[in-house]
């Protein structure tokens, strides 16, 4: 009994106190690290065992109390599948994983160019050339190295789409193309799993939530088979940093409203942004 | 007698079709977005998600005046 997690746990919690001056207990994120390294387990389990005794890890101090303990557990039980590791995904997997989701799937076959530094959290001069999915592994783990994640340097496809899906319970669309976004959405369909999907052009972009049961891409898109040789607005306009930014923190706040079961979601809503006059609306689909 | 209108917000790179008077652009009442768009000389082959009043509607729809009409091109960046 001396030696079970929860004790070391109970042994190492500090007292301390939220913003508001809230008691609560705390485990340090080197304890966490430590007591995953004894135990030979992942720190993500470490930190859900906390949480199960009402032990903060003191990195989700500041999630509270918007936050609950048990909306953080839920976070840490979650797997998602993020597609795309450009501007959207680098902020996405940044902000998702800082949030306290327990588990990733990241997928992308690109490597970064020089084109990728003026919006791409992940891209660095010194990493021109490198695997984008090397880099969010290496940045998930520097956050929090307690994350479980599995990486795919791959390009999406219809033939490895279902098996990079199928274990998760939430996909994020980050991708840079119309065709592979559909190719995502069947899967996800498939998989029973509900999709996040984002697109920016310039500094303009939009943001909905697709259920399995919903028309999804199709009512954003058109019906796909007459979109073979359409091409969107950003070949022209770019992607701004300002633009993708906040397009990948709207589908980071939509992506928590899923996985928490807030009713206030983008089902079957668009909502779309414009930093040329400010233009914010949320447009019904259906 | 005033002249029917429409505020018309066009997106991305539909927006430098955009007219100077887009926040009040006259209208002939039962016209549709499409006629509105080609008489404005706005390419409707980009035009390819189509708000009234915040709701999803078509080319075909026809406009009676007053409506908030949003027009939006393929967009698909990460």
């Amino acid at each position: 009994m001396k030696n079970t997690l929860a004790h070391r746990l109970d042994t190492l919690a500090l007292n301390t106190a939220l913003a508001d001056g809230t008691h609560c207990r705390a485990i340090e994120a080197a304890e966490v690290i430590r007591l995953a390294d004894e135990a030979g387990v992942t720190g993500r389990t470490v930190e859900l065992a906390a949480l199960r005794h009402h032990i903060l890890p003191d990195r989700y101090l500041r999630n509270m109390k918007t936050l609950s303990e048990a909306d953080q557990i839920r976070l840490l039980e979650s797997t998602i599948c993020i597609v795309g590791l450009g501007g959207l995904g680098g902020t996405v997997t940044e902000t998702l994983a800082r949030m306290g989701i327990g588990r990733f799937c990241l997928v992308d076959g690109d490597v970064f160019e020089a084109h990728n530094l003026n919006r791409q959290l992940l891209s660095g001069v010194d990493r021109i050339g490198m695997p984008k999915v090397d880099a969010a592994v290496m940045h998930v783990k520097r956050i929090n190295p307690g994350i479980e994640v599995v990486a795919a340097s791959a390009f999406l496809t219809p033939e490895n789409a279902d098996t990079l899906v199928g274990s998760c319970d939430l996909v994020v669309d980050c991708l840079d193309n119309i065709h592979s976004r559909f190719t995502l959405e069947a899967a996800a369909k498939r998989a029973i799993i509900p999709m996040v999907s984002a697109a920016v052009a310039g500094i303009s972009g939009h943001v909905t939530t697709i259920f399995p049961e919903d028309n999804g891409l199709e009512a954003i898109y058109g019906p796909e088979d007459q979109l073979k040789t359409t091409k969107g607005a950003e070949t022209r306009l770019g992607c701004l940093a300002p633009g993708v930014n906040l397009i990948a923190s709207l589908e980071c706040a939509e992506v928590l409203k899923v996985l928490l079961k807030n009713d206030k979601t983008l089902k079957n809503k668009l909502l779309v942004v414009d930093l040329a006059d400010y233009t914010v609306e949320t447009l019904q689909l259906s | 007698m005033t002249t029917p209108h429409i505020q018309l917000k066009l997106f991305a790179a539909l927006s430098p079709f955009s007219p100077e008077n887009s926040d009040r652009v006259p209208i002939m009442p039962g016209i549709s977005v499409k006629e509105m768009l080609e008489q404005l000389h706005i390419p409707t082959v980009k035009a390819h998600l189509i708000f009234i009043n915040g709701i999803k509607r078509s080319l075909e729809t026809r406009l009676s005046g007053g409506e908030r009409v949003g027009i939006f091109p393929p967009v698909a960046g990460g």
